[in-house]
């Protein structure tokens, strides 16, 4: 066997097995990731838009929650998969250790999961924009740009999941970093409330957001891009590869004695 | 059973190898050598150092010193390499519970770069005799036929080298000797196995060699009969009486330069064959010496 970094026949043959275990549980992940916008935007952009806000930013309610809530369903479905599936698969079900009894190293192991947690929450967090479309949302050519702004940022929290799993000894300890970390940060992205109408501190806090620029990057997809966009992308890309190669460092660590 | 000398390369060679873990030496200077085309047992307790070896093996666990070759690769720099070659059959079940037997092997198939993914399968399936229950969720299947599946996902890729870490631990007496049968036909096929065990039984029946690990290293080595013969003679005496009186059969056997191990209630006396008259009591079970008597006296530890 020709031995080569990052081979994708190794990284193919890892997602194969995400493939196959995705298979048997599908239709659950697929029915919450169309009723959860849909139970959102009613709360929401329908009760909220309703009775106490009409427009923001020049937007119908509906519409700016909906565009904002892809950014939520990425974070949802990146960052909590990689950090619960990461620490279930080492810890209990001990699938690292059979995974790199074959020829797959660490950094084709993590690459691998953040691809496909990467792909799925790419295509699920497209469907609150689906759903919004239902609410009144016009189609509009950007949007085939979300799915990648989707991956893009997903791979980041991906990587980020997994590297919180590799430092946690309990899957306890999650709970401070659900609670201390990605709650403020799913907060402070702008999906329910603009940005700009907040405190000085915080609107610099929600400009370090990764999830923040997505939202962004969403909503002028859905109304048209602006040139900042492209440094909004770029960030997100640079912060993936920065968390990549953390999370390939620390999951050395934990897997190798 | 094939002679070791005849035999060409070596498909292990451990030299001088450490593993330590903060306070507590794991390996221990260990010097190993398996030739291809045997199956060596390596004997030893629970904490002797079998797993991390295992481990060092796969390149999943970095000495700390020494040097490590594996089927002609140098560990851990060409570990990948290594692997791609041997076959993994781990002590606890990491199977994946949900998906299928076909496709638990599919993706070790690919993982091990197999072109005909479905031709791997097959001949896997037929291995462990799980044909039949291809389609079938790991979930449903029994015991036995989730260690046989195991056991055929690490030789999905028809292996060189097959590492065997603790195979039959924790099954009922049935499944292992399922088990055995197969293992005993991969062995009568010539591949390489090192199988790690702190079963006694399953050591002798299935070992060409044994080599027995304690503490980090191995004390000793050689074919079953042989450490037997070596290590405790033709003859074991096992005495069952009450505490005092073992005490003084114990006495006076040690006394003869005679060594003594305990047997549960009773005690054994190795090397029986050599006692004056008068040292092994009458009442003793005389029986041929067993490797649980070489294991007991080398390592000190109840045998299994």
């Amino acid at each position: 066997m020709k031995v080569r970094r990052l081979d994708p026949a190794a990284i193919g043959g890892i997602m194969s097995r995400e493939i196959a275990n995705f298979r048997t549980f599908w239709k659950g992940t697929t029915f919450s990731s169309v009723l959860e916008p849909v139970v959102y935007l009613f709360a929401f952009g329908v009760g909220l838009g309703a009775t106490i806000v009409d427009r923001v930013d020049g937007l119908e309610y509906v519409q700016f929650v909906g565009t904002g809530m892809v950014a939520t369903a990425v974070i949802f479905s990146s960052a909590l998969p990689a950090m619960f599936g990461t620490f279930v698969k080492h810890h209990f079900q001990r699938t690292y250790d059979a995974i790199l009894a074959a020829p797959v190293d660490v950094e084709e192991l993590v690459t691998a999961e953040m691809l496909f947690i990467g792909l799925r929450a790419g295509f699920y967090g497209c469907f609150p924009l689906l759903v919004t479309m239902a609410f009144g949302l016009e189609p509009a050519w950007g949007m085939l740009l979300v799915p990648i702004f989707c991956f893009v940022t997903a791979l980041a929290f991906a990587a980020f999941g997994i590297a919180v799993a590799a430092s946690a000894e309990k899957i306890d300890q999650f709970n401070y970093v659900t609670t201390l970390l990605i709650t403020p940060l799913f907060l402070l992205a702008g999906t329910f409330f603009p940005i700009d109408q907040l405190p000085q501190g915080a609107q610099a806090a929600a400009n370090l957001n990764p999830l923040h620029h997505l939202v962004e990057l969403v909503r002028h997809a859905s109304f048209g891009l602006e040139l900042l966009d492209l440094a909004r992308f770029g960030l997100l890309l640079v912060l993936g590869l920065a968390l990549w190669r953390l999370a390939v460092k620390r999951m050395t660590l934990r897997l190798i004695d | 059973m094939v002679d070791t000398l005849a035999r060409g390369m070596n498909a292990i060679e451990l030299r001088d190898v450490f593993k330590r873990f903060g306070e507590i030496t794991a390996v221990d200077g260990l010097d190993l050598t398996v030739p291809e085309g045997i199956c060596l047992g390596l004997l030893g307790p629970n904490g002797a150092g079998k797993s991390t070896t295992m481990r060092l093996l796969t390149g999943q666990a970095i000495p700390d010193a020494g040097e490590l070759t594996v089927l002609g690769h140098e560990l851990p720099r060409d570990a990948k390499a290594a692997r791609a070659e041997m076959g993994v059959v781990p002590q606890l079940d990491n199977l994946d519970v949900d998906v299928t037997v076909q496709d638990n092997l599919a993706v070790f198939a690919r993982l091990y770069r197999i072109k005909d993914v479905a031709g791997a399968v097959d001949r896997a399936l037929d291995i462990a005799r799980l044909r039949e229950r291809r389609t079938a969720a790991v979930d449903d299947l029994s015991g036995g036929m989730r260690r046989r599946l195991l056991l055929a996902r690490g030789l999905v890729h028809d292996p060189r080298l097959l590492l065997l870490d603790e195979p039959t631990v924790g099954l009922d007496p049935q499944i292992r000797t399922q088990l055995w049968t197969l293992i005993g036909e991969l062995r009568a096929r010539g591949k390489t196995i090192l199988m790690s065990t702190h079963y006694i039984e399953e050591a002798q029946r299935l070992a060409d060699e044994v080599a027995v690990m304690t503490k980090g290293k191995i004390i000793a080595r050689g074919k079953p009969a042989e450490l037997i013969e070596q290590c405790a003679g033709r003859e074991t005496a096992e005495v069952y009486a009450a505490p005092e009186r073992l005490a003084e059969v114990r006495a006076a056997a040690e006394a003869e330069g005679l060594r003594v191990r305990p047997a549960g209630p009773a005690i054994a006396i190795v090397g029986a064959e050599r006692a004056r008259n008068g040292i092994v009591p009458e009442e003793a079970v005389r029986r041929a010496a067993s490797l649980e008597d070489v294991f007991v006296l080398l390592t000190g530890e109840e045998a299994e």
